[in-house]
């Protein structure tokens, strides 16, 4: 169930569907309450579910699992995984693990940040993309990665960031859905 | 019993014993910050750092079991360096302005790093962020001073159940403090201010209002009066170095004076006040249920303590009418100085200038409460901690322990021991038992030296059974009746009383609940730090200060005969209602 939680990917519009996500919130408050170390899962497939963590979701958890709210926030703020704001449809992370780093990572980051205006942690302006760091996805033979949502991009170079985007930029237009 | 060798000594100390424990009862200081005796050894801030043979790194001695063989260094290079650096790095950190801060020479991290010989800062790091939050009367919060020793987390969710504080974020951007960042008078913070009191550095303090009460007392329009709760008394002296547990009544009203307050009352006589209303209010409660077969809230919680209050207010709502609906004797006293003391002077209310003296950092909240209003203004102006009274009285260039001693003013000065005993856990319980059984029977209550013996000390809940016989005619009602009740301290303690209550598996006709460990004594406005050791020593005094007074039953008090007959009339008039009693509301839990 937890790996299930981590492979979903964010499919977030700003609105939500609250009803039949909250019904689902509920399902998975039920198997997680009584089990230790059960708030990290929970909020995991809470953001798979909303797309983020509005603060009604997270006062929604602490509430059923009977955990203060300031613990709840202490852990989502802890963990750069979990995000309180709206995301973009699609999530890119920018791999910065030692590997990637060495080998440019810095330099896509940057190159994205400037493709896109926006720093990391924002989304940009038509809700398509949000930028994220991340400390090694486990693909350092690829090395510089980025992730945008479930697709992993290998050998990423700075010229090359305008050409990947571009492909996300054309699926929209054409109204399909991005693997 | 394990055998260990502390810098070449050999001891032989209990099983489970801390590395850190071991060494104190061996004599030797281990510098601390984060642990705090019975509330907290988490390791945290590396300050206690010690060298173990065989063990490859230094380790934190407060979370380091002892044990068979282990040898153990305090005082070599290393570990003298190591602690060094460790508090070097804090103060890169900390907002390092000791002259001007609130802590200044009663601060733990300045009197560690004198200690260990630091005399250069050698590192020179980013500072934390500055958050000032002034969001709530009680409390002031900042950022920059605070160490992320959690001291205040644990206290705010362990002992009162009320977890307002927990660190948010991580590494440098770590802020201990109400979820994301926000203020505190966003989340369920009753202000009890326990925080503030275990806090080793000048991160969580009242808010200062010392400067309001010196404009006061410099304003010739103002008649100025002052009430000191008990719990005072028995801590004060501690500002000017002297014993915990010193009885200094005397001196503080002599120093009072000298600071030119107009009138030196005591809440001593408010509380004998509220026994009586509200140990009618119990006793009507009874007969309404007994006699009259009505449905009525039982049992009555105990209403003097602000943070148990807003405690119920957010936690339990359903559980309003249970409360007493007598104000606290801060209030009641308010409410009386503002009206029938001004009448006696010729004065109108807004003439007056209420000051309280308080252990408590709730009540400064209480105070400011919108129905506190009774005189037609603000009952109580402005409340003072024990601490800033210290202050003051430092800041008047008063030698406090070289005062005499002087009686309170009449006729609001007066009080019985019954009512010196609020300060402790267990004490409003006392006072209200030795009134209500006498007022029911005519005679003294049944207890040795007129103590209620299964009510004192420091266990978290007490409970005690009183069989009522030989009535007067008018109680007979309550002949047999076996009066139950129970006393808790700490909300924590608190909480899992009510919970046994609404479950049914307890049932009592009355109950007192204090917010802070101890009771006032242990109040969250308390000269720091106050260990289990003090507050005895603090209870103590007061049932000393009781038990050396004639006058030990509040409805003795004659000063509160007096003001029934020429005032109030009787206990739950029409008058002490307006006066004495107050609403509570419910709270959304946020």
């Amino acid at each position: 169930m937890i790996d299930d939680a981590i492979s979903i990917s964010c499919t977030c519009e700003e609105t939500y569907d609250s009803n039949t996500q909250f019904i689902k919130l509920d399902e998975i408050l039920a198997e997680y309450k009584y089990k230790d170390g059960g708030l990290i899962p929970v909020l995991q497939i809470a953001q798979g579910l909303f797309g983020y963590l509005p603060d009604e979701v997270l006062r929604h958890i602490a509430k059923n699992m009977d955990k203060p709210y300031s613990e709840v926030a202490g852990v989502v703020s802890f963990y750069s995984f979990f995000s309180t704001q709206p995301r973009g449809k699609y999530v890119i992370k920018v791999c910065l693990g030692t590997a990637c780093y060495v080998r440019g990572g810095k330099q896509v980051l940057d190159a994205i940040k400037k493709e896109l205006a926006v720093d990391v942690g924002e989304t940009t302006t038509d809700k398509l993309f949000s930028l994220e760091v991340a400390r090694c996805f486990g693909a350092c033979g690829l090395a510089p990665a980025i992730m945008i949502n479930d697709d992993v991009h290998q050998r990423v170079k700075p010229t090359r960031i305008k050409q990947i985007l571009s492909s996300y930029y054309k699926f929209e237009e054409e109204g399909l859905d991005h693997a | 019993m394990i055998n260990i060798t502390i810098d070449g000594k050999p001891y032989s100390v209990e099983e489970e014993t801390s590395v850190l424990e071991a060494c104190k009862d061996a004599g030797i200081k281990i510098p601390t910050l984060c642990y705090l005796e019975k509330v907290q050894a988490i390791g945290a801030c590396r300050v206690c750092l010690v060298e173990i043979e065989g063990v490859h790194d230094l380790v934190a001695s407060c979370v380091m079991p002892v044990s068979e063989e282990m040898k153990i260094h305090t005082n070599n290079r290393r570990v003298r360096e190591a602690r060094k650096v460790v508090v070097e790095l804090l103060l890169s950190e900390h907002d390092g302005d000791c002259q001007i801060c609130d802590r200044n020479e009663d601060c733990e991290l300045q009197s560690i790093a004198h200690d260990l010989g630091i005399r250069e800062l050698r590192y020179q790091g980013a500072k934390a962020p500055r958050r000032y939050d002034e969001s709530t009367a009680g409390l002031v919060r900042n950022s920059t001073k605070c160490i992320s020793c959690r001291r205040c987390v644990t206290v705010c969710t362990e002992m009162q159940s009320v977890s307002a504080l927990f660190p948010q974020s991580r590494g440098f951007k770590t802020i201990i403090g109400p979820a994301f960042g926000k203020e505190l008078n966003t989340v369920t913070c009753v202000q009890c201010g326990q925080c503030a009191a275990v806090c080793p550095v000048g991160a969580i303090s009242e808010r200062d209002q010392t400067a309001e009460v010196w404009a006061a007392l410099d304003d010739p329009n103002k008649t100025v009066v002052v009430q000191t709760a008990p719990a005072i008394r028995a801590a004060l002296g501690e500002c000017f170095g002297m014993e915990p547990g010193t009885l200094v009544t005397g001196k503080m009203t002599t120093a009072l004076r000298r600071m030119e307050f107009d009138a030196v009352f005591d809440t001593n006589f408010s509380a004998d006040l509220t026994i009586m209303e509200e140990g009618t209010e119990l006793l009507t409660r009874l007969k309404k249920a007994l006699v009259d077969g009505e449905q009525v809230a039982l049992p009555i919680f105990t209403s003097c303590s602000p943070g148990w209050i807003q405690f119920v207010e957010y936690y339990y709502p359903d559980m309003l009418d249970n409360l007493s609906t007598c104000k606290s004797p801060q209030q009641m006293m308010g409410a009386m100085v503002k009206t029938y003391y001004a009448q006696k002077l010729g004065k109108k209310p807004e003439d007056m200038f209420m000051v309280s003296v308080m252990p408590c950092t709730a009540k400064k909240f209480e105070a400011a409460r919108a129905e506190m209003n009774s005189s037609g203004v603000q009952d109580v102006d402005v409340v003072l901690t024990t601490r800033e009274l210290g202050k003051m009285i430092s800041e008047a260039g008063i030698d406090f322990q070289a005062l005499e001693d002087s009686e309170m003013d009449a006729p609001l000065g007066l009080g019985s021991g019954a009512a010196d005993i609020f300060a402790n856990t267990g004490g409003v319980m006392e006072a209200a038992l030795r009134t209500a059984y006498e007022i029911i029977t005519g005679r003294e209550i049944p207890f040795d030296n007129l103590h209620v013996t299964p009510v004192v000390g420091m266990e978290g809940i007490k409970e005690a059974e009183i069989t009522i016989e030989g009535t007067l005619p008018e109680w007979s009602f309550l002949e047999g009746v076996t009066a139950k009740v129970a006393v808790a301290h700490t909300l924590g303690n608190a909480r899992a009383l009510v919970e046994k209550i609404r479950a049914g598996e307890a049932v009592y006709h009355f109950v007192e609940v204090m917010t802070c460990p101890g009771g006032c004594i242990g109040g969250g406005g308390q000269p720091r730090i106050t260990t289990d050791k003090i507050r005895k020593a603090r209870m103590k005094a007061i049932y000393a200060e009781d038990e050396g007074k004639a006058l030990r039953k509040s409805h003795a008090n004659p000063q509160i005969i007096k003001a029934y007959e020429d005032f109030l009339g009787e206990p739950l008039s029409h008058r002490s209602h307006e006066l004495l009693h107050t609403k509570y509301f419910e709270k959304e839990r946020v």
